[in-house]
């Protein structure tokens, strides 16, 4: 009886052990950073491609109000309520106080700088395949933008999906920093890769997700249902859409669809964030589209 | 001129929902509103063309594109939006009922259509880089009502 129970107690312990070791926060490595120089005018493109304003600004914010990271839109999911924090430089209430480290290891691993995992409404597990050198650039631009004071709102998310520590296990089922769409592609359309699957995030919402919210990448950009509403988010593999490469650019870039109807909802803040970059790269973009398998 | 389009765009809506219509009435509005829209697309048809170089931009093509898209926006709306002309009501339309229940803000977003496409018109023939910076303010005027008030497809 004795024998058993202290079996028992090293199997949980053991077992607790592994999941303490297997939930734990993975951040970069020591030294992944070293040599990059942060350059504010490339982190500017990174954060138009990165869509950072279309939910850290202000819901309402046009124009250079885009700017102001202060926070506060709300995202409901199946899991829970989501509230923006403020990201803007603001040393108090935003992050400010961040070294390059600290940033990177959020956007590219999606752990906090007191080492704790952040729920995957923010989209790190697409920014996970961005170059570390993107991160250093978006750090530097976005530490030249106004500061904002505005406290940030407690997340409202239920149990057990609250604990943050079970996010380190489902980031290991689903935080994967390898491409989705491999083979022969063109150089303008990896280039679009780049931007479609790391920074832009489009899978995000235009990929279906599992019962563990993970995306499902057999069906990648097959359409998804909205989590906040009850619109279907369109499917955008050539099953679904058959817009030329210059039809999907112009779309990016002024949110007319061929047919001149207009983007709706929140492509309409992801079209005006998009809008900011190079043609080229909007371009891009388009090619990677039209390379995606069919999928229904 | 900003403030005068906004005030008439306010006055075109100052009747919207008042009296009773009949169903051939009802049908004859939605008819005659979805012929605005169809306006209103035909004339911005060349204008993204333009932007978007399927055409040759073309500065009097663009004028008078923008100019038909500015008058449209004027036109008197109240007879347009009879109540019972959703589509929880009829067939054939994708109006919202939530028109009816903020006709405040529908007539603003009517007013602020009538801003951008105010802006577009003064430089649409000034060149296809004015044409393209202003394009795009329309396009997020048409999507802020269609957002709320157009049913999906």
């Amino acid at each position: 009886m004795r024998r058993l129970a202290i079996a028992v107690v090293l199997v949980m312990g053991l077992a607790g052990g592994g999941y303490w070791g297997l939930s734990a926060p993975m951040p970069l490595p020591s030294g992944a950073l070293d040599g990059i120089e942060g350059d504010a005018e490339r982190g500017e493109a990174v954060f138009w491609a990165a869509g950072c304003a279309s939910c850290h600004s202000d819901g309402e914010a046009e124009d250079d109000e885009r700017l102001v990271l202060s926070g506060g839109q709300r995202f409901e999911s199946d899991f829970g309520t989501f509230v923006a924090p403020n990201i803007s430089p603001d040393p108090e209430h935003g992050i400010g106080g961040w070294s390059t480290e600290d940033f990177a290891n959020a956007m590219l691993r999606g752990v906090s700088p007191d080492g704790a995992h952040y729920f995957p409404a923010f989209p790190y597990t697409s920014y996970a395949k961005a170059d570390p050198e993107d991160a250093v650039h978006l750090k530097a631009f976005m530490d030249t933008l106004p500061e904002s004071d505005r406290a940030n709102e407690p997340n409202d998310v239920a149990f057990p999906f609250n604990i943050r520590r079970n996010i380190g296990i489902w980031k290991r089922l689903n935080l994967d920093t390898d491409w989705v769409i491999t083979g022969d592609l063109s150089d303008e359309a990896e280039r679009g890769r780049y931007l479609s699957e790391a920074l832009a995030h489009c899978a995000e919402c235009h990929t279906p997700r599992g019962a563990l919210g993970g995306l499902d990448t057999g069906r990648w950009m097959a359409g998804a249902e909205d989590p906040s509403g009850d619109d279907r988010i369109p499917g955008i593999t050539p099953a679904q859409l058959d817009w030329s490469q210059r039809e999907i650019a112009s779309y990016l870039e002024m949110g007319f669809t061929p047919d001149f109807d207009t983007a709706g909802g929140t492509m309409r803040a992801v079209v005006k964030s998009l809008a900011e970059l190079d043609q080229a790269d909007r371009d891009a973009m388009a090619a990677y589209v039209k390379e995606l398998p069919e999928a229904e | 001129m900003k403030f005068a389009r906004i005030a008439a765009a306010t006055l075109a809506f100052a009747a919207l929902g008042a009296g009773a219509a009949t169903a051939d009435d009802i049908e004859t509005a939605v008819e005659a509103r979805q012929g605005q829209f169809k306006l209103f697309s035909f004339n911005i048809g060349p204008l993204v063309e333009m932007a978007q170089g399927d055409i040759e931009y073309d500065a009097d093509t663009a004028t008078t594109a923008a100019e038909n898209l500015a008058k449209v926006t004027t036109l008197q709306q109240d007879r347009l939006w009879p109540e019972g002309s959703d589509t929880e009501s009829i067939d054939d339309t994708r109006a919202l009922p939530a028109i009816w229940e903020d006709l405040d803000d529908f007539a603003d977003k009517h007013a602020a259509l009538g801003e951008a496409t105010a802006e577009l018109e003064m430089v649409a023939g000034d060149g296809l880089d004015e044409l393209r910076g202003a394009i795009g303010a329309v396009g997020n005027a048409c999507s802020a009502c269609h957002d709320d008030y157009r049913e999906e497809q």
